[in-house]
């Protein structure tokens, strides 16, 4: 007997009928929709309205139906069906999402390209019905730099090109100077970076008190190793603050140094400041001063000292629960009432402190999570081996925890990035701010959607690089354990 | 005793630092408010606000109190947040399940969609909703129905709205219903450890909570009637509908990027969670006789939801702190009506940031006590 044709149940004997078979209706379903879609003609108009619209789906679906053969030994055919084509249910999603693909990429091509007009440095050249990026172009300073004077610009290009060489060292760094790392971009790097954007992007006489501060660390430091381990702690405890104290108001009294004026540079103020140059600046100093402050109320929450370990409790708790809009909002309206009458502090700067604050508390929670998953031997082992709190702590916990937590303190860092364009509370603009400002120019209306368009993806290509870098980060430090 | 001066001096120090920031600044807020003329005090809140806002859900104008108007942004929160939470919710399980699925679009498709949203910042998510891809909705005039009823326009979208006769009867049936069902549920466990007989509650509880509430159409004098929208000319260029309920753009455009941004992170949660379970825990389900419905709901989905919840905890808590960014949209939410609003007319500056905080401190904590009990009940019961 002839083996019998069943029609209805693809299997291996039959292999070729169905194959052949499925992959042509198939394929005519996907080519319908194509032709539909890139050049709106529909073939099967002939057909009554509701089936007309359904028809690929239902030749697509007989199609993947039949070429559902499990084990056909042909490679290709295996790989689809064990892909896309697992069952029925599976075949219409798959058969829904290449459609759905087919026909979004015609009006997305043409907006972003095909019908877009780039030339011209008018609103005049954009006639055609795609996007206008001659409006991305002309604004293009404005979405960089914000207010900042034409001509001044090349200071923020220079500082960021150097802090971004500066930053690299690390991967040109020779073994003899490795161990130096840690130290340089800790300390090192961010003083010299805020350096460069105070006195250079800034280039005003910058009031300078801080001065005072450092030159206080640095001394009581080197005098710091002359001190015998028994005293060191009630040392650290009082004499850095004693050297600022009788240093700012015993030895230069109140003559304060113009460390800032830098000969030929106009000051621009901050207000100024704007577009995706500050979004960078905000994010670099919230980073720097998070981590830290972070750092002190994770071991904070951690600690034995009951009324430390509520304070810091206090701290994290509060600013988890509100959110960012309001501190801003507090540190523009509430905080100034807090302060002395004469007392002033740029705006840029509260904000800079309040996003520092916020943040870190979140980074707090995420640094507290890598202590608690250390096993307690590893706390165990460093006292038995004599070490006191910090050297424990800086020697032994700290570098097992922070290497376990990269992905939550890199999660934390996105947040950061993604929450700058909150600052348009205190009156900031970075460039999403500019793109709202520039959407109400008289000249340019009607645009706002290229603009908004053109941020997120900056903001996407950031923030993906920044996820990428992170996890490479983690595969790189994963220690098995 | 093992008092030592190392314990207390950190503390003291600590505390004395605390006390002489909060000093300071009470200190120079005093002096502020003084020379500025301001007295400290919440009897602003009885007095008239004399503003208006756009969307309320309770009757609210200007001759109302500030502590109405406060109310007012409060609900506007809680609605976006229990919209946006529930979208949320919905859409992240959806596309969590999609990142795990075996087929090679779907999965793509689902990854292509968590990276894209969530690296976008949400502020700017809002944003484009609001000032790029709703503006380009057709007004009234030419606004199409979708299903006859719908009306979505630049001015915002028109759902019929329900006209309810005796819905008191008809809420205490869905009362009853629910309470009937929680008797059931508490009954069926008590047979099945005592007897180890199976009752069938999931669908009595399905059929309870139909046959109750159509019992009150039918015997309770329950009546429903829908109010269409219908368009209104209100000057030869000016229309509007009228009738139904009208929610703004703003409302749209803040709950669809808060719950398509949320969604990402819930949908990893929930990757994250079902990936935690351990494939030999299905393999040990089935082998012990359990359908494949029984393994997901008695074996995968316990343990999964364990791994689950705390994260997905903390994203309804970003999500309703979030939904302050609502202010740049002017939503009238908490922060743009009080903070906002209130603010610049009081001039009340600490009263009115502290109850903004205070507020929004006390919905996060209760939302957390709330996953904490519900995260204690589900936990491992270790002996």
């Amino acid at each position: 007997m002839m083996s019998k044709i069943n029609f209805f149940k693809p299997d291996k004997n039959n292999l070729n009928t169905f194959l052949y078979l499925g992959s042509f209706l198939f394929l005519i379903s996907v080519l319908d929709v194509f032709i539909n879609s890139f050049f709106s003609l529909n073939i099967t108009g002939f057909l009554p309205g509701f089936l007309s619209f359904l028809f690929p789906l239902i030749l697509g679906f007989i199609g993947l139906y039949f070429i559902r053969i499990e084990f056909s030994g042909i490679k290709q055919l295996d790989l689809l069906n064990k892909h896309i084509n697992t069952n029925n249910f599976n075949a219409v999603l798959s058969l829904l999402i290449i459609f759905v693909i087919i026909k979004s990429l015609p009006p997305i091509l043409s907006w972003f390209v095909i019908d877009a007009s780039f030339a011209g440095d008018t609103k005049d050249v954009c006639t055609g019905s795609g996007a206008c990026w001659t409006y991305i172009k002309v604004w293009m300073r404005r979405f960089m730099y914000g207010m900042y004077p034409n001509a001044e610009q090349w200071r923020i290009n220079l500082s960021f090109i150097a802090l971004v060489l500066m930053g690299s060292v690390g991967y040109f760094a020779t073994d003899r100077f490795k161990k130096y790392l840690t130290l340089y971009y800790v300390v090192i790097y961010p003083l010299i970076a805020f350096l460069f954007i105070f006195f250079f992007i800034s280039g005003g006489p910058v009031f300078f008190d801080f001065s005072y501060g450092i030159i206080a660390a640095i001394l009581s430091i080197i005098l710091g190793f002359f001190i015998p381990a028994k005293y060191k702690f009630y040392y650290f405890l009082i004499v850095p603050l004693a050297l600022y104290i009788t240093l700012k108001y015993f030895i230069f009294f109140e003559e304060y140094v113009e460390l800032g004026k830098l000969d030929g540079l106009n000051w621009v103020e901050t207000g100024a400041w704007g577009g995706l140059s500050l979004t960078f600046i905000i994010s670099f100093f919230c980073l720097i001063f998070c981590f830290p402050i972070g750092m002190a109320f994770a071991l904070g929450r951690r600690s034995n000292f009951p009324l430390i370990r509520y304070i810091s409790v206090g701290f994290i708790e509060f600013w988890r629960g509100v959110p960012l809009i309001t501190v801003l909002f507090m540190s523009a309206v509430m905080f100034p009432m807090f302060l002395p009458e004469d007392f002033f502090i740029d705006k840029l700067v509260r904000a800079i402190i309040a996003i520092s604050l916020f943040e870190a508390a979140y980074v707090a929670e995420v640094i507290r999570g890598g202590l608690q998953a250390l096993p307690r031997g590893q706390y165990e082992a460093a006292k038995s081996l004599g070490m006191g709190y910090w050297k424990m702590h800086i020697f032994v916990i700290l570098p097992q925890a922070l290497k376990l937590v990269i992905p939550g303190i890199a999660n934390t860092f996105l947040a950061l990035v993604k929450d700058t364009p909150l600052i348009f509370v205190v009156g900031l603009l970075e460039i999403v701010g500019m793109l709202n400002l520039a959407k109400t120019n008289p000249k340019w209306l009607g645009f706002a959607m290229e603009g908004y368009v053109f941020a997120a993806i900056i903001f996407w290509i950031i923030c993906y690089a920044m996820s990428k870098y992170s996890y490479n980060l983690e595969q790189k430090y994963k220690t098995d354990r | 005793m093992n008092f030592k001066l190392k314990d207390i001096v950190p503390q003291l120090i600590t505390v004395t630092a605390v006390v002489l920031v909060f000093g300071f600044f009470t200190y120079n807020a005093q002096i502020n408010m003084e020379n500025r003329g301001i007295d400290f005090g919440y009897g602003f809140l009885s007095q008239e606000s004399s503003f208006d806002v756009q969307f309320s859900l309770i009757e609210y104008d200007g001759s109302h109190s500030y502590f109405r108007a406060y109310l007012v942004g409060l609900l506007n929160t809680i609605l976006v947040s229990v919209i946006g939470i529930i979208i949320a919710t919905i859409l992240g399980v959806i596309v969590g399940v999609a990142r795990l699925s075996p087929n090679y679009l779907i999965n793509k498709f689902a990854a292509f969609y968590v990276e894209f949203f969530r690296n976008i910042p949400l502020l700017l998510q809002i944003f484009f909703w609001y000032f790029a891809a709703l503006r380009a909705l057709p007004l009234p005039q030419d606004a199409e129905a979708i299903f006859g009823v719908f009306f979505l326009t630049i001015k915002g979208l028109y759902v019929p709205a329900f006209i309810w006769q005796n819905f008191s009867v008809f809420f205490y049936s869905i009362v009853a219903a629910i309470i009937a069902i929680i008797v059931i549920r508490i009954h069926a466990k008590r047979v099945q450890e005592n007897q180890g007989k199976q009752i069938p509650v999931f669908l009595i509880s399905i059929g309870l909570i139909f046959i109750l509430p159509l019992l009150s159409f039918l015997i309770g004098g329950v009546g429903i009637s829908f109010e269409v929208p219908v368009l209104k000319q209100l000057a030869t260029t000016s229309f509007i509908y009228e009738g139904g309920v009208s929610l703004p753009p703003e409302l749209i455009a803040l709950t669809l990027s808060l719950s398509l941004y949320t969604a990402t992170f819930i949908a990893e949660c929930v990757r994250a969670g079902i990936q935690g379970v351990g494939k030999g825990q299905k393999e040990a389900a089935a082998s012990i006789g359990l359908t494949p419905n029984q393994v997901l709901k008695l074996v995968i989905m316990p343990q999964a939801l364990r791994i689950i919840i705390p994260p997905t905890t903390n994203q309804y808590l970003n999500l309703t702190k979030n939904s302050s960014l609502a202010a740049a949209i002017a939503y009238p939410d908490l922060v743009l009506v009080f903070a906002g609003t209130a603010l610049m007319q009081t001039g009340k500056a600490i009263e009115i940031v502290s109850i903004t905080m205070f507020t929004y401190l006390t919905l996060s904590i209760s939302i957390s006590l709330l996953m904490n009990w519900y995260n204690k009940k589900i936990a491992i019961q270790e002996k």
